[in-house]
């Protein structure tokens, strides 16, 4: 049985900086999951997924992460691996969650 | 201290110049991701969950005040100010750029440093007893052997695509300090009944998916037979190893399913052959190694300035008791430093921090400073009658937690934190269970007791070793923690025990008081240790404990 396709976006990290970002719908990349494209199809998923793959010298390691979509549209992780993705680690303010 | 030979030299650089062109190819787009990996992990260079990641090797976590020093350098100007040392006697830059790398390797062939073979399947940096050329229990200092395979199998071509990593440790003391017995080979140095020196050989531990305690393949080696024996160690794993499946391509997969005797006489067979016609480095190379590292002058001078001073320093006299360790010159003591203060990230000191022990070295330990795998520093050799100057400099510095063998000197892993490969975190772990035990008052009461914490089942954080060991995993979506209890590291290494299901995030560190409360109720007497309690007790009584609704079921599973 095939499993029914979760809204997803595509994710991988920065080849220069080596941090988190997110392909969005204009196929360019944010460090922000909030203005990220959702794919909520697997056809358009897979598609996205190729499209940011193509752009190896910007990105490294393009894969789909699952998301639940907010009533204001905006998406936000599903599993905990993703959630600190989006912040950088618990035991300093690094990363993500140190820049404004 | 050993210096590296002029090959070394060239060797470093010209691999730091092939780097700096192969990322400037990777930036320009005329090298994917695929064919670029391969050579920024032999470089030491990981990409992990929020940055890329610096691995540099300490040879035998062996290093002087400017190393030290050049490590604060690159934290403030290419990091963020800290570095992460680790259970291989590494150290871990969690912030670099990829575009700086090339010039922190510059900066790193500078003090004769490098990152190379921190990574792929060869064979890595060569592990050490922290304690190496001052412990008071030293049959002879394992650097010398650990800097002789260095240099043998760095770039060694054989030895650069085995079926997987290749890690070994050296030791030479009755107390083992270096794990010889999870390494996929563990060295002893020993005497014979005649006095003529060698190693015992241990072949096949390891931790990881299936941690295994390795077995002796030869009680006795002469000194000069080790390189020969080892290659034709290596052979034999090379032809047998399991290439097919990740999982079973350690050695210590191939020894369990050969078994150890089959083994042997394969490797005895091999060796016979070899011996005669070893091309490696000549034996005398060994003799030159072991001249470099004789040990520095002591002064043996004796002063009553420490006693004096514990007599009226009580702050001072549980630093001595807890971080002072015995050494082979009465006129000096090991001085451990604790990178574990109570709520922080084990392992991890400030640029700051590094320029105080490097200062100390230089002034008070005759320029040496080690990495511990238990993530500690060590000032190898200082005169006892300086001890009080160190610690009160330590003081300052915020590095005389008085904690090293307690409760609170955990080993954790990077964990979800940092680690790509991770399934939960560690380090908050560790955290908060050093800011419990600190609350109730009770460290120095429990006595020795050893937590490690690994991330996911790859085990950097030797959680199989603990006394008391904590794997993070990831259970549906949710961070869950297996404890393991009974575990060592020591000569009389053992494999802990699973206790039964796991625990949550927030029921974790509540778990493991109840396994100190169990063991404190339970103790013959205070001098009575966690771990002797334990193989007295068996696991009943903390299943009990642990599982209290299970009755007499947690007894039986
Ligand atoms: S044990 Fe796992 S999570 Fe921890 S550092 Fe090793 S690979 Fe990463």
């Amino acid at each position: 049985m095939a499993r029914a396709f979760k809204p997803a976006v595509i994710t991988a990290n920065d080849l220069l900086e080596g941090d988190v970002v997110y392909l969005t719908a204009d196929c360019g990349w944010t460090g922000d999951i909030e203005e990220a494209f959702v794919a909520a199809e697997e056809e358009v998923a897979r598609r996205m997924l190729a499209t940011a793959e193509s752009q190896h010298s910007r990105v490294v390691g393009a894969y789909l992460a699952e998301v639940s979509v907010g009533s204001d549209g905006r998406p936000s992780p599903v599993h905990f691996r993703e959630a600190f993705r989006t912040r950088g680690p618990s035991n300093y303010f690094h990363g993500k969650q140190a820049e404004v | 201290m050993y210096r590296y030979n002029d090959f070394d030299h060239d060797f470093v650089r010209t691999r730091v110049d092939q780097f700096r062109s192969q990322v400037e190819r990777r930036l320009d787009g005329s090298l994917t991701e695929d064919e670029f990996k391969p050579l920024r992990l032999m470089n030491g260079l990981y990409l992990q969950l929020h940055a890329y990641m610096l691995r540099i090797a300490v040879p035998y976590g062996t290093l002087n005040g400017r190393q030290m020093r050049q490590f604060a350098y690159i934290a403030d100007t290419w990091d963020k100010g800290y570095g992460h040392f680790t259970t291989r006697q590494n150290i871990q830059f969690n912030w670099p750029k990829l575009k700086d790398v090339p010039e922190i390797l510059d900066a790193l062939a500078d003090v004769e440093m490098h990152a190379i073979q921190t990574s792929g399947n060869c064979i890595r940096n060569v592990t050490a007893d922290h304690f190496a050329g001052a412990a008071a229990d030293e049959v002879e200092d394992p650097r010398p052997t650990a800097e002789l395979l260095r240099q043998w199998s760095t770039d060694h071509p054989e030895f650069q695509f085995l079926p997987r990593k290749f890690k070994i440790a050296v030791s030479g003391a009755s107390e083992d300090r270096a794990v010889t017995r999870a390494h996929d080979i563990g060295l002893v140095l020993k005497r014979d009944d005649q006095g003529n020196p060698g190693y015992e050989v241990i072949v096949g531990g390891g931790l990881g998916r299936t941690p295994m305690v390795g077995k002796t393949i030869r009680e006795f080696l002469p000194k000069a037979d080790l390189l020969p024996y080892l290659e034709a160690i290596l052979q034999v794993y090379n032809l047998n190893g399991r290439r097919d499946n990740k999982y079973k391509a350690r050695i210590k997969i191939t020894v369990h399913e050969n078994g150890i005797d089959k083994i042997r006489a394969q490797v005895e067979e091999v060796f016979a052959r070899n011996r005669d016609v070893f091309t490696g480095p000549p034996a005398d190379l060994l003799a030159d190694i072991e001249a470099a590292f004789e040990p520095p002058e002591f002064d043996n001078t004796r002063s009553a300035t420490l006693e004096e001073a514990l007599n009226s320093d009580a702050i001072l006299r549980s630093f001595v008791d807890t971080n002072v360790a015995e050494h082979k010159n009465p006129a000096y003591g090991i001085v451990t430093v604790s990178l574990k203060p109570v709520g922080g990230t084990p392992g991890d000191a400030t640029s700051d921090q590094m320029r105080v022990l490097a200062d100390l070295a230089e002034r008070y330990s005759h320029d040496e400073l080690r990495v511990s795998h238990e993530q500690n520093i060590i000032l190898p050799h200082v005169r006892r009658a300086d001890i009080p100057a160190v610690h009160a400099a330590l003081r300052e510095a915020g590095l005389a937690t008085a904690n090293i063998g307690l409760v609170s000197d955990i080993i954790a892993c990077p964990g979800m934190d940092y680690c790509a490969l991770a399934t939960a975190r560690s380090i908050p772990v560790a955290q908060e269970i050093s800011q419990r035990f600190d609350e109730l008052k009770l460290e120095q009461d429990i006595g020795p007791l050893k937590i490690k914490i690994s991330g996911c089942i790859n085990a950097c954080g030797h959680h199989h070793v603990g006394h008391i060991g904590i794997l993070g995993l990831d259970r549906a979506g949710v961070e869950n923690y297996q404890i393991t209890l009974g575990g060592d590291g020591t000569e009389t290494t053992a494999i802990g025990e699973r206790v039964g299901p796991g625990f949550s995030a927030e029921a974790i560190v509540p778990a493991i008081e109840t396994v100190v409360n169990t063991y404190l109720a339970e103790r013959e007497s205070p001098e009575e240790t966690f771990l002797q309690a334990y193989r007295r007790l068996g696991a009943a009584p903390f299943k009990a404990a642990l599982y209290p609704d299970q009755g007499v079921k947690s007894h039986a599973a």
